[in-house]
């Protein structure tokens, strides 16, 4: 029995630190973990559709027109037909708004927008001028290897993607 | 004027209860489909017998090549390879959870999902809907892997 109160009491403490940690802001304002981290977001129907096929892009890395381009013919998505029902297309276009590169919301979305042009509203990610800087000292012939498959495919070498981390720290590029 | 603008009242709010109450509906039905559930469904949309659903025509359907994107050819194997029990691949190189409920009890139990994936990959694989026996039979073929 005794054990059994030592038990529930450990558990409870793990919990409650847990939790704090997990509340407390992280990094700067706004969840911005500044330097290499995404802003940390979380979004029900974002992570749940567009994770479906691909990383859930931060939408800090891409302008706002670009957002209301993709979303716009989300039924010819790169080729693909990704279309969803009205009222999570309207969901996810406003979260994605409010997050924009140019929503004044993050670190990160600021420095994509330092090397932007005024008015340009690129498709990819991997067309701002931000991206390529970023990437410039990985070979070319890195990106089309079979188990990186794709520009697009962030988590191939940046082992930490789906938590949102991007430091240099965390990335293998595979043979 | 003052007439007809009561009388617009009582269409929105009969069609505004309807709707409310089919949403409730279809979320009750949503999490309790089964595979059996939903080939029932769409024989009964295609006019069929659900003993008339053909696992041997949805493993055509699976395996039926098409002209894609940029002259490649396309299929449902493209990403979901030739054997549903394995996981398969998004072109942008995400797993995809096995599409055999053999391999993964998920599949086939949200009809609202079930439906999003047909909508989407029978436009991109056939450039068209499918219609409600191809999908039938498309799960009957799954259902029966062991």
């Amino acid at each position: 029995m005794n054990y059994l109160l030592r038990g529930i009491g450990v558990l409870t403490a793990v919990g409650t630190v847990t939790l704090l940690a997990f509340s407390l802001p992280s990094g700067v304002a706004h969840g911005d973990g500044g330097g290499n981290v995404m802003p940390r977001l979380a979004h029900k129907n974002w992570q749940q559709e567009c994770a479906s096929c691909h990383l859930a892009y931060s939408p800090a890395l891409l302008p706002r027109a670009t957002w209301q381009r993709l979303m716009g013919k989300i039924d010819n998505h790169f080729g693909d037909n990704a279309s969803l029902d009205p009222v999570t297309q309207t969901d996810i276009l406003r979260f994605l708004e409010a997050n924009a590169a140019d929503s004044g919301t993050s670190q990160i979305g600021r420095r994509v927008m330092r090397r932007m042009a005024a008015k340009e509203a690129p498709l990819r990610i991997t067309e701002t001028l931000w991206f390529v800087g970023k990437h410039d000292e990985v070979p070319r012939t890195a990106w089309s290897r079979k188990s990186v498959g794709s520009a697009a495919n962030c988590a191939a070498c940046h082992s930490k993607a789906e938590q949102g981390v991007f430091d240099d720290d965390s990335v293998r590029i595979p043979k | 004027m003052q007439k007809a603008g009561h009388n617009m009242i009582k269409p929105t709010l009969l069609i505004g209860t309807i709707f409310i109450g089919m949403t409730l509906v279809s979320a009750s039905v949503a999490a309790a489909e089964t595979p059996a559930s939903l080939m029932t469904g769409y024989a009964a949309t295609a006019g069929i017998s659900p003993q008339d659903l053909s696992a041997e025509r949805g493993a055509t359907l699976y395996r039926s090549e098409h002209s894609g994107r940029a002259g490649t050819s396309v299929s449902c194997a493209s990403c979901h390879t030739a054997n549903p029990k394995q996981p398969g691949r998004t072109r942008v190189g995400k797993r995809i959870d096995p599409l055999a409920p053999a391999a993964n009890p998920q599949r086939f139990t949200d009809s609202a999902k079930v439906e999003k994936w047909f909508r989407r990959n029978c436009m991109d694989v056939l450039q068209r809907e499918c219609s409600a026996r191809e999908k039938g039979d498309f799960i009957a073929w799954l259902s029966q892997i062991k």
